[in-house]
């Protein structure tokens, strides 16, 4: 047990300011318990989401030493004991109070997505059929658990606010889910390129950095659609084979192995 | 005065307080039935409580065991709650739980997949055979992020960081509408509503050591019960026995059922195999006596009976306790839970990755290596808002509640797994009779001020008080207490005291403060949330006290044994007239003679009469 420094930003979007807190920090203690252990003993109305304290809800995000990260996921013991650890909301998103953003426009990019329409020829009487091997990518994506971590440290979002052209990682990955669902037979190809910027991802990968999920949100998710945009749109030889052949349809897993 | 008048008020013909599983199951079914439907919530859409569920939902799909079928489940259900279930309940779920899950695939869950290419099942305590649809260890988020995906394009408003104060009722006795207020501004909403539903989830947040979320502070039993609703079986509190042990910071922290199903053994101190020894005659015939029929099940042999492990777990929490208490626990007071010694590597970081990524980063332990600390944990509650079975109406008009805060379906403990599967079953029949219900209405009825005014007040008087007892205190206080005086094992003096504690803490809590503005403030809402958590512990530890028996998560060891005479009655708390707690044993209806014959087969003949059954069928 040892007493450790922290500054917390406390304030709202337009006014704050960063607030020096000192408390006993326990062995095992993540810095959401630090700042709950605060709010009990010394700010009662600190503003911080919170949820299911084990990574599983996303609700804690915030930037640790200017780090984004779950805070419920962040053990103490990754600091130094002498080092003043900083606490501050996401940037990327509006400040409501405290710790707390608003994360509102994350909710209305969802809903612009086109939901899961399934193959009805996969339909049995015992459920839709689909093989392990080909679930697996599409289970990746759906670990996501929404903490917009990733929203939050985009470029395209962060740093040049185009919020109104690009809808971040979360929801590219979220597209890539769809479309990667061996069974989907819904289209999203034009908008994804029209609406939702996928020209706009340079692929530096940050959001692959800070995802508490391990998805491979670039590699695995945004560069095959990237490469779907592009087959449909700029390749000149699968244009030429669309026109002759027809859109060919997506090969179904076969009703028996 | 406060004027009514000013406060914003929206109109839905359905409104649902709660957006977990249930919540959104019911919300999916109303809009479906062209209802107006509103959906409030105290976190943002899809951080509830499911996304912490792990294992799976139980339905007799019959993928991976075709020998499954509706009456085995039912069978299993029945016995795990120590037959104290609703029958009616227990039926219902059992038949529609396969036909729901199929539903959530439609809307885009992707399941773990079997070599033919359907929905994989995994084996879980007290059920016969592989029976929990599942995604690795992540089901619930899967579960509530399909709801979730596939809700928001049904045209249901969603109102969200919005907590529900109380329950406003019309003349008629019918409830009419719901105040609440928005967390980000501390400004207060009237939800005008011809039926609501309540889907709130548990009160966990009472004790010490919990599985269990900020949310779990009993909202849907105390807004029942403030408008005059009953409160069923609430002594029934699920203790899971494997939460996490060390270190104290994250003490509770779930570790899913699935170690167990996918083979892990609990070892006490001596590195015997404790649970061998631990087995209740009900189970014996149809449980594993030697290691070696232990392996030969995880094996996948057929003949092989289920390790002890995978008892229900009322049994599994009082035998760590048991073996705690003779002296045989683990460094930190709990039992070892061992996988690394069953499975490869590989396999675990497949089936289990949340669990080996949990220990990973918390507790800095490989569970692929070295055995995991565990020990029991607060996690469920069977008891909750007493309803109709078939309508899920509570006893005022207009009131419906389903998942975890409607009593009934789990009886005295509930099967891991019989809970995703009871939101989307329960979700769905509360969303379909809170329409009818609406339906029936021709329209809204006018709003009372003075009850409004009033649970504003009692609202706004915590924030405005001059000084007074610190809310995050008095829960540490009352967390305590029931730790201590209404834990896993019971007694009739240590629940006395209980109860006067929590007498002190209701006075207490009248003087509650919470410091600063209305805005976003944790202090409040602390505050708020602890008025109903309250009412939850005092309805638990009062009918814990009545209930002279030791049956299923109830356990009193100045009772120990099961009484048969109080199979016969559930215990009723409700509001009395002087405004003060009152609790009543009343009497359980007359089963469906039918279901007990199905409920009270042995294995075998149940078996034999489905296979019967099924050759009928086909010829």
């Amino acid at each position: 047990m040892a007493t450790r420094k922290f500054q917390i930003y406390r304030g709202d979007n337009e006014k704050g300011e960063m607030v020096n807190f000192e408390t006993e920090v326990m062995e095992g203690m993540v810095v959401l318990d630090v700042i709950h252990k605060i709010q009990a003993e010394q700010a009662n109305d600190l503003a911080i989401r919170w949820n299911c304290k084990a990574g599983k809800c996303g609700s804690c995000s915030m930037e640790i030493n200017g780090k984004p990260k779950l805070s419920c996921m962040t053990r103490m013991n990754e600091y130094k004991p002498d080092e003043t650890t900083t606490i501050t909301p996401m940037k990327t998103f509006p400040v409501i109070k405290d710790l707390v953003c608003d994360v509102s426009w994350n909710y209305t990019q969802n809903k612009r997505i086109k939901p899961v329409k399934l193959a009805p020829e996969s339909k049995t009487e015992k459920g839709y059929v689909m093989y392990q091997k080909d679930v697996d990518r599409a289970q990746e994506f759906r670990k996501c658990i929404e903490c917009y971590l990733c929203q939050n440290v985009c470029h395209v979002l962060r740093d040049h606010d185009k919020k109104d052209s690009f809808v971040g990682p979360r929801f590219m990955i979220r597209v890539a889910s769809l479309e990667m669902h061996p069974l989907d037979i819904e289209d999203r190809i034009p908008e994804l390129k029209n609406d939702f910027g996928s020209g706009l991802c340079n692929i530096t990968k940050c959001c692959t950095d800070v995802c508490p999920e391990h998805i491979h949100i670039t590699d695995n998710g945004i560069i095959p659609l990237k490469e779907r945009v592009i087959d449909r749109f700029y390749d000149p030889v699968t244009i030429l084979g669309r026109k002759i052949f027809g859109v060919r349809k997506k090969k179904l897993p076969p009703l028996n192995p | 005065m406060l004027d009514i008048s000013e406060i914003k008020t929206i109109e839905h013909d359905v409104l649902i307080v709660g957006a977990g599983g249930a919540g959104l199951s019911a919300a999916i079914e109303a809009s479906g039935r062209g209802m107006s439907t509103g959906i409030v919530m105290k976190s943002l859409l899809g951080k509830a409580h499911t996304v912490m569920a792990e294992g799976g939902m139980a339905a007799a799909l019959g993928n991976v065991d075709e020998r499954d079928h509706w009456k085995i489940h039912f069978r299993d259900t029945m016995r795990g709650g120590k037959f104290l279930n609703d029958w009616r309940m227990a039926e219902l779920h059992a038949k529609l739980a396969p036909e729901r899950v199929l539903l959530l695939e439609e809307w885009g869950a992707v399941f773990d997949r079997t070599k033919k290419g359907l929905i994989n099942q995994r084996n879980f305590g007290g059920h016969r055979y592989p029976r929990l649809a599942h995604v690795g260890d992540r089901t619930g988020l899967e579960m509530i992020r399909t709801l979730q995906d596939h809700g928001i394009h049904q045209g249901i408003e969603t109102y969200m960081e919005c907590t529900a104060l109380d329950i406003l009722k019309n003349e008629k006795g019918e409830v009419c509408g719901v105040v609440c207020m928005w967390r980000e501004t501390g400004t207060f909403i009237i939800f005008k509503a011809k039926s609501i539903i309540l889907a709130t989830g548990g009160g966990g947040r009472a004790w010490d050591v919990t599985a269990n979320s900020w949310e779990y502070t009993g909202d849907g039993y105390a807004l029942a019960y403030e408008a005059g609703a009953e409160l069923m079986d609430l002594e029934f509190n699920q203790f899971h026995p494997t939460g996490m042990m060390w270190p104290l910071s994250v003490k509770g922290i779930l570790v899913t059922e699935s170690v167990r199903g996918e083979g892990g053994i609990l070892l006490n101190s001596e590195g015997t195999r404790f649970m061998f020894n631990y087995i209740p005659d009900r189970f014996r015939s149809e449980t594993a006596d030697t290691q070696e029929e232990a392996a030969r099940w995880l094996a996948g042999d057929p003949k092989a009976r289920r390790p002890p492990e995978l008892l229900t777990r009322d049994v599994v929490a009082r035998a760590i306790n048991a073996e705690v208490k003779a002296g045989r626990g683990s460094k930190h007071g709990g039992a070892y839970l061992n996988i690394a010694t069953e499975r490869s590597a590989e396999d675990i970081k497949k089936k289990l990755p949340s669990m080996y990524h949990q220990f990973k980063v918390l507790a800095e332990l490989d569970i692929t290596k070295e055995a995991m600390e565990v020990g029991p944990t607060c996690h469920y509650f069977m008891g909750g808002i007493r309803v109709d079975a078939d309508t899920t109406m509570s006893s005022v008009p207009g009131l419906f509640a389903c998942g975890e805060c409607a009593a009934g379906m789990h009886g005295a403990n509930r099967l891991g797994g019989n809970s995703l599967s009871d939101l989307l079953v329960f979700g769905y029949l509360a969303g379909k009779n809170a329409s009818e219900f609406a339906k029936s209405k021709s329209g809204h009825s006018k709003i009372d001020e003075e009850q409004a005014s009033k649970i504003i007040r009692n609202a706004t008087n915590i924030l405005n008080r001059e000084a007074g007892a610190n809310p995050y205190l008095l829960h540490e206080q009352l967390e305590q207490n029931m730790q201590v005086n209404v834990g896993i094992i019971r007694v009739k003096e240590e629940l006395e005291t209980g109860i006067e504690r929590l007498e002190k803490l209701k006075e207490d809590y009248k003087t509650v403060k919470a410091k600063g503005s209305s805005q976003f403030n944790p202090g409040w809402h602390e505050a708020l949330g602890l008025r109903n958590l309250l009412i939850t512990a005092e309805a638990v530890a009062r009918a814990a006290i009545l209930r002279e028996e030791s049956r299923g998560a109830h356990t009193r060891s100045d009772f120990p044994d099961e009484l048969k005479e109080w199979l016969n009655f559930n215990i009723i708390s409700r509001k009395g007239l002087d405004g003060n707690m009152e609790l009543v044993k009343v009497k359980r209806p007359v089963p469906n003679p039918e279901l007990v014959r199905i409920a009270e087969s042995t294995i075998e003949d149940l078996e034999n009469e489905i296979v019967e059954e099924r050759k009928q069928t086909n010829t």
